[in-house]
Order: structure tokens, then C-alpha cells, then sequence
């Protein structure tokens, strides 16, 4: 290490640890980030790339309403916190936050969605507007539908982005401002040492006054050496990518967006497949059925490439935050919204982590929430 | 560019390039064929709008797209020749549905 010992440390050089450590940066921190390398999963860079708050939260528990309004309030910060990056690094985001759409290809699904958002809208302190539309409302914002499509779920809340490029913005970010990324820096032990923390790591040993684990699934082994929990387990997602197109589709669906550069996202699978992060047919077809007969016109656009990548998962798929409660100053987090919630860890997260203890919606998203003493 | 002896093509192959006829050899790719009649790009790409023609002449850089019978997006270096195909540059991006 040249100068000195960082400010803070971040483990883990995907969105989630990019995006703090973009915000500790912006801080004033100096930061150095540390990345497995590309052995690692890397859900950072195999995601959809949607900047979405409809349905994030459903539920009853008062952690699904806290994730509810962290989620809002991320999608509420992202575009001050897009233009600041793109300023910083002149690297643009194609961020487009003009609403979203949630389309229902049965009458069932258009019931069960009507009652997950109205149940979302009625939660304590929500934020949350949206709209269900029938077919003949949705045709004449929304041209080229199947015949199979009874309506949907619109919120103007939603957005997209271009999750790559937001990926290399907030790592340029963290150098521009003086951190670091250092690749092939695996973790292997984390001691207290005084006031400080020793990382070894297979790139050497280093040490900081201040921690924040983000290592996706790596969080599992990493958590318990600062005395945190962080259950996670992987959920493969595949997606299709097409050739590029004239744009024609403006919005982006849950399952089908056009991005900035004209090609075509098809996903939205979810299965629990271990560390198998393989594309299969049988997934991928039933994905571009969707597609079809979602917009039908899609039938004759030729994909080009598919991939198969790990979300990182939590017991009832929320994230969770936690500060140490023996190591203050080491903190933990892990989530599968990388990108929803991008600008409200770059924001509000990493001031809790400066000011050293978490508050609001991250401090009611603890793991105490999965032990039983705690019910 | 590229040049070859009459004799290699036997009994030619006609097909159209943006409207114009080109002889190509039994066997040859649309790649193969255009490049011999001297063409010197394929396509426009859809964000810059750069001219690009044929590079790997083996299915994996798609620089060589063209239109071929009114389908766009078609890898030129990995199809044969017909007698009537119409081939024309791809321009940009194709539009989805008709």
C-alpha cells in the first residue's frame, strides 16, 4: 500500500461494495475496495438492470415495509445521484426513469398482482403510486401487445439503467476520488487488532479504522468474523440478449426491456440451481415465450448471446444490514437489488457508515429478524 | 481488393446487391462473393453509423451483416450463394415487427 493505511475498507468490488464505496469516497474517504477477481460470482455483472421499486416490499412484516420505503427511497435519490456520477466520470448511464410495467399474460395474475400492490400502497409510511391497467389502456400506451396480455401493473416510480456502465462509473468514481480497487484480494481472515481491523487477503495484508463487508455470497463466511450473521444463498437468474433493434419499446417490463444501445433483455427466471451458473434450454425457452407472447413482433429478433448468473438471496429475499456488535465500525451488507438501490447506498448508507452506527430503514433490516429468540 | 480468376467460378451463381447483379461462384458465402465483386462495406452499424464489412469470415465478429430476402441482421460469411437471392446493406438497426 502506498501512503498509508485507506480510511475504509470495502470487501467486495461489485455494485453493492462499488456503490458504498463510491459514497465513503464522495465523503471524503479515502477507500480501497477489494475484489476477489473474476473467479468471483459476479451478480453485478450479469443483472437486468432495472431501477425498480413496484412490488419491492410486499408484505406483512415491519422489515418488508422498511425495505418498501429504502426502496422508494432509492429510486427517489437516483437521479441526483446518476447526474453526479456521470459529472464525476463522463461516463453516461443511460438512466431513464419514465415508469414501468408489469405485464399480466392471465386473469389470475392480473387479480394477484392488483392485491400485491394495493397491499404495498397501504403499508405504514409507504411512498408508493401505480396504476393496474387493462388491456385496452395499456394498447394505447403500449403498441405491438400479444393477444394473451389481460393487462398490468404501471408505476411511474420504475426506471432502468445500464447496470455495466453503472458498474464502471462508480469504480471510477472511487479512483477519480483518490480510492483504490485492487483485484485478485480475496479475504481469507479478519482480527481486531486495537482499534483497527487486519485483512489478510491473498494480495497481502492490510488494515482500517473502518469495514463494510459486501461480498455478495461471500458474506456467508465473512459475516461471522465480525459477529454478524448474513444467511445468504444463490438464486440463478438467466437472460437472453438479442441483436440490436430500432427502439420499440420505450419502457421497460419486468421481463422485456430495450436498453440504451437498441438490444433487447429477456429474463426474470428464478431457480435454485447451487453455484451452477449455466444457461439451459428448457429456462431460456420458457423465457422467450414469455417474450413472444408478451410483444409478438419479438418472434423473428435474433438473440445473440444468453447467460445464466447468481442472485445473492437472503431467507425472505430482503436485504440485510448489520454493524458489528462487538467491532464498532465494521459493518455488513448484502442484497439483490444492486441496482435499485445503488443511489441509496452511495446516499444515506454510507453517511450511517461515516457517522458509525446505522439508522431508519437499514437499522430495521438486521439479521435479528431471522432468529427465533427475537420473535 | 480482391480478384479471381474467371475461370474459378464455373457456372455462376446471380444474385442482386442493392439492386445490381453480382456473379458469385457455386459454394461461394454471400461474404466470399461480395468481397470478390468489390464491395467494400456491408453495413452501417446502428450507434455510430461506421461503415463495416467482413473480419473473422468465420460466424463470430457479426461485422458482415446484410439483408438477405428481406430479412435483416443475416451473417453474409455464413451463407451460401443462391441464384434471385436479393441482398442489400444493412443499415442500422432493423425495426421490430413489420
Amino acid at each position: 500500500m502506498t501512503g498509508g493505511a485507506p480510511d475504509a475498507v470495502v470487501v467486495g468490488g461489485g455494485l453493492l461494495g462499488s456503490a458504498i464505496g463510491y459514497g465513503l469516497a464522495v465523503r471524503g474517504l479515502r477507500v480501497t475496495v477489494l475484489d476477489e477477481g473474476d473467479v468471483a460470482y459476479r451478480a453485478a455483472r450479469g443483472n437486468f438492470g432495472l431501477v425498480w421499486v413496484q412490488g419491492k416490499g410486499a408484505g406483512a412484516s415491519p422489515a418488508h415495509a422498511a425495505y418498501a420505503r429504502w426502496t422508494q427511497t432509492s429510486g427517489e435519490l437516483w437521479s441526483a445521484f446518476a447526474a453526479g456520477l456521470e459529472e464525476l466520470t463522463g461516463t453516461p448511464l443511460q438512466l431513464s426513469q419514465k415508469g414501468g410495467i408489469h405485464l399480466c399474460l392471465t386473469e389470475e395474475e392480473f387479480e394477484a398482482r392488483a392485491q400485491k400492490m394495493a397491499g404495498l400502497a397501504a403499508q405504514n409510511g409507504s411512498r408508493f403510486t401505480y396504476e393496474m391497467l387493462g388491456r385496452n389502456a395499456l394498447a394505447r400506451h403500449l403498441p405491438g401487445l400479444g393477444p394473451d396480455v389481460v393487462g398490468c401493473s404501471w408505476s411511474p416510480q420504475d426506471g432502468h439503467v445500464d447496470p455495466l456502465k453503472l458498474l464502471r462509473a462508480v469504480q471510477e468514481g472511487i479512483t477519480a476520488l483518490g480510492g483504490a480497487i485492487r483485484p485478485g484480494h480475496r479475504v481469507s481472515r479478519i482480527v481486531r487488532e486495537g482499534g483497527a481491523f487486519r485483512l489478510e487477503t491473498e494480495g497481502g495484508a492490510l488494515s482500517t479504522a473502518r469495514l463494510v463487508l459486501a461480498a455478495g455470497l461471500g458474506n456467508r463466511a465473512l459475516a461471522p468474523m465480525i459477529d454478524l450473521d448474513q444467511p445468504v444463498h444463490p438464486q440463478k437468474g438467466q437472460v437472453l440478449v438479442t441483436e440490436r433493434r430500432e427502439r420499440f419499446l420505450d419502457i421497460p417490463t419486468t421481463f422485456v426491456r430495450q436498453t440504451g444501445d437498441g438490444t433487447i433483455l429477456l429474463g426474470d427466471s428464478k431457480e435454485d440451481a447451487g453455484f451452477d451458473t449455466s444457461a439451459s434450454p428448457e429456462i431460456l425457452r420458457t423465457i422467450a415465450d414469455r417474450g413472444r407472447r408478451s410483444f409478438p413482433a419479438l418472434a423473428e429478433v435474433q438473440i445473440v448471446r444468453s447467460w445464466g448468473a447468481l442472485r445473492v438471496m437472503t431467507p425472505d429475499g430482503l436485504p440485510i444490514y448489520g454493524q458489528s456488535p462487538t467491532m464498532p465500525g465494521a459493518f455488513a451488507a448484502a442484497c439483490h437489488s444492486g441496482v435499485t438501490l445503488a443511489a441509496a447506498h452511495a446516499g444515506p448508507l454510507a453517511q450511517d457508515i461515516v457517522e458509525g452506527r446505522l439508522s431508519g430503514e437499514t437499522a430495521a433490516l438486521g439479521a435479528e429478524r431471522f432468529h427465533v429468540q427475537a420473535a | 481488393m480482391f480478384k479471381r480468376p474467371e475461370a474459378a467460378i464455373g457456372r455462376p451463381v446471380r444474385l442482386s446487391f442493392e439492386g445490381q447483379e453480382i456473379r458469385a461462384a457455386p459454394g461461394d458465402s454471400i461474404a466470399v462473393a461480395l468481397l470478390a465483386a468489390g464491395v467494400d462495406f456491408f453495413r452501417h452499424t446502428p450507434r455510430s453509423g461506421a461503415p463495416r464489412g467482413p473480419w473473422c469470415m468465420m460466424g463470430a465478429c457479426f461485422d458482415c451483416l446484410v439483408v438477405v430476402d428481406d430479412v435483416p441482421n443475416r451473417q453474409a460469411c455464413q451463407i451460401t450463394v443462391a441464384d434471385g437471392m436479393k441482398v442489400a446493406r444493412q443499415r442500422g438497426a432493423a425495426e421490430v415487427g413489420p
